[in-house]
């Protein structure tokens, strides 16, 4: 497989115009501006919002006796960065699933952008602007990579069995697609990559490339778990500038990560569960400082970074000189300033 | 040994009419198999359909071959509808265990003596030809050249044999080719990820299997469509023929289950003409000539698991297009 071999590869018209497009990014990571003032009065598990996207009520799913997620209330702020943290087993995938429509809960109603979403199946949910990417990643192998993205696309013509046959019909609307794919691509520097097969790609740029597919929809909400796990330590800053910019963009993001600083870095609001209950809710300082946190979360792994426990760094070679107890001090100094 | 004479029989295969028929079941298969990832186990059964609807509308219901045709493709088109409906929502094995049954099911109704009137049972149906030859445009005599020379009939059978193949060649091309079959490629990899995308899953597999199921009753219609249709053809091996010869040429490729078939009937043309005259000429003592008819049936078992084992993409397909190690 050899797609980015240069004689090879044929731009059509609209890639080349893609490429041409992208500016240089800057290098420098720059620290933007949190969204504030979310909730209404004082921040606790289940706290109202002020324009919320997501309201869930007594969502519970059981597995045999086992009890993954019991949600009595909570709220998901529209148009900034939640990030859903706790322990592993806490019930966060889980919760994914039921509010995606992938898991069906025992109990419990949810709202999304005003429509309740209880029994509605996944493909609808999709249809209705929230998107979800997987822990587990789901890159479709023998799938190009511009493929991949194609699909991601809403509403299309050719995607109906009698239009297909007539590629009239279709042929335009998928050009544009393909220049929409291409752009996005670019800016997740996978557009080297278009014509490989998505099964050649790395455990980070699957990851990207999974981000990457669900933006083709547009959505308003998108839900990525654990979008940095496997993420080449190099990859991370610019993953996370990604998602900063989807909030840039108008859209909401709730995404699970268990590395602390990063969702230092990122979040607007912090949700924690542990043993399927929203704990603690708040911005990230002062859910950081939470004894029901430090006891449900930190705790455990206090003296590890997460990073190194989810195995992101667990790769020396790949940090680009940046090594887990680097990333670690760094974490623990800005929490200690943070603490001033 | 008589050379010549194997040989011929072994060319003659090429247009044979088994040959299309089991081209159009391998090229249904991979609409279900190689580009859909449903692993149909039913295909005999959907050939049965077709083949019993074409006849049965014509000797029971009096229907012109072109309406029997029909319904022959209807019937194919139910059976894979009803038996998507429980299945299709469930992982990919159970789809696999349904079909082998309801095959065997579909064998056994055509079998049993209960609906003899209409199915012929283990006799079978024949003679359901007479409306089908009346529309042949060609005067009566012989045609051709070498080992391909036959009647006006069998060029006929022939004819529209080809043309249903090429029909189906080239829907399967353009559908594989436009967004609808990248949504079904896509389901092939990964459902779950493809359902997330806002694509109704269980809707393009039905399409899928409704295709592909089409595809082979209309294989089980060119199959029957030169001499006579028996209960007997339509078991179990018979599928793994077709899977065999799928697997031959390509499993998600168009081209790859027609050169697949042709490679399969050829060989088996070649080999059933020669072992029984190896052993004939004294090359093979340690078996009978019956014993060597069926030897050929235990090399296409072999084949087929040296195939899956040692080149899963088949001749024609990519390497890495399909393989069963993930
Ligand atoms: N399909 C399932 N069957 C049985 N138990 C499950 C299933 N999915 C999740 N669980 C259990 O539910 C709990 C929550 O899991 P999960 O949501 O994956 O946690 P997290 O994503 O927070 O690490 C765990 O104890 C897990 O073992
Ligand atoms: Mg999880």
């Amino acid at each position: 497989m050899s797609g980015n071999a240069p004689g090879k590869k044929k731009p059509t018209a609209s890639r080349k115009k893609a490429a041409v497009a992208e500016a240089p990014r800057p290098s420098a990571p720059k620290q933007r501006e949190k969204s504030t003032g979310l909730h209404i009065g004082e921040a606790a598990p289940g706290v109202a919002k002020v324009d919320p996207i997501i309201v869930a009520d007594g969502v519970r799913r059981t597995f045999g006796g086992l009890t993954a997620v019991d949600v009595e209330h909570v709220e998901i702020p529209r148009g900034a960065i939640t990030a859903l943290i706790g322990p592993n087993g806490a019930g966060k995938t889980t919760l994914f699933n039921l509010l995606t429509g992938f898991d069906k809960p025992d109990a419990g109603s949810w709202v999304f952008d005003g429509s309740s979403l209880s029994g509605v199946p996944a493909f609808k949910v999709s249809r209705m602007g929230q998107v979800r990417t997987f822990q587990l990643t789901k890159a479709l192998g023998l799938l190009t990579v511009v493929e991949n993205m194609k699909l991601g696309a809403k509403g299309q013509k050719g995607e109906k069995f009698w239009h297909s046959l007539v590629p009239a019909l279709w042929r335009a609307q998928d050009d544009e697609i393909e220049e929409r794919a291409m752009r996005l691509l670019t800016k997740f520097k996978l557009d080297a990559k278009a014509d490989d097969f998505a099964a050649s790609l790395s455990g980070g740029q699957r990851k990207l490339l999974e981000m990457a597919r669900a933006l083709m929809s547009e959505p308003q909400l998108v839900m990525l778990d654990e979008p940095m796990a496997g993420v080449n330590p190099a990859l991370t800053q610019s993953l996370l500038d990604h998602i900063l910019d989807l909030k840039d963009e108008g859209m909401t993001v709730l995404f699970v990560e268990h590395d602390m600083h990063m969702v230092r870095h990122i979040a607007d609001w912090v949700i924690v569960m542990a043993e399927g209950r929203v704990v603690a809710e708040g911005d990230p300082v002062t859910v950081m400082k939470n004894p029901a946190v430090v006891d449900a979360y930190l705790g455990a792994h206090q003296d590890v970074d997460l990073g190194v426990v989810t195995g992101r760094y667990g790769d020396g070679k790949a940090g680009a000189g940046v090594t887990a107890a680097q990333i670690e001090a760094e974490g623990r100094a800005e929490l200690e300033d943070e603490e001033k | 040994m008589d050379w010549l004479n194997i040989l011929s029989n072994s060319a003659s295969s090429i247009i044979s009419p088994a040959t299309m028929a089991y081209a159009l079941a391998a090229l249904g298969l991979a609409v279900h198999f190689g580009y859909a990832g449903l692993l149909n186990m039913g295909v005999a059964g959907f050939m049965a359909l077709g083949a019993y609807g074409y006849a049965i509308s014509i000797l029971t219901f009096g229907f012109p071959w072109w309406l029997a045709m029909l319904v022959g493709l209807v019937a194919s088109a139910g059976f894979a509808f009803v038996l998507g409906i429980p299945t299709l929502r469930l992982r990919g094995d159970y789809l696999a265990i349904v079909t082998i049954a309801a095959a065997e099911v579909v064998r056994l109704l055509f079998l049993t003596t209960a609906f003899d009137p209409v199915t012929g049972s283990a006799d079978g149906l024949s003679g359901y030809h007479g409306s089908f030859r009346d529309a042949n445009p060609l005067p009566d005599g012989n045609y051709g050249f070498g080992p391909w020379v036959y009647s006006s009939d069998q060029w006929w059978v022939r004819i529209v044999g080809v043309i249903a193949l090429a029909l189906a060649v080239v829907l399967v091309w353009r559908l594989m080719a436009s967004p609808w079959g990248r949504v079904l490629k896509g389901i092939r990899e990964d459902e779950d990820a493809v359902r997330a995308l806002g694509k109704n899953v269980f809707s393009y597999k039905m399409q899928a299997l409704v295709l592909g199921g089409v595809i082979a009753g209309a294989g089980g219609i060119v199959y029957a469509l030169p001499s006579a249709v028996n209960s007997g053809v339509y078991v179990t091996s018979l599928t793994f023929f077709v899977y065999t010869a799928l697997l031959l040429g390509g499993a998600a490729t168009v081209f790859g289950p027609l050169i697949g078939s042709l490679i399969f009937w050829v060989l088996q043309t070649l080999l059933s003409n020669l072992l029984p005259a190896m052993v004939q000429a004294g090359i093979l003592p340690f078996m009978s000539q019956i014993q060597a008819g069926t030897l050929r049936f235990i090399l296409v078992g072999v084949a087929l698991m040296l195939l899956v084992v040692f080149r899963p993409q088949g001749i024609f397909g990519n390497k890495k297009e399909l393989t069963f190690v993930r």
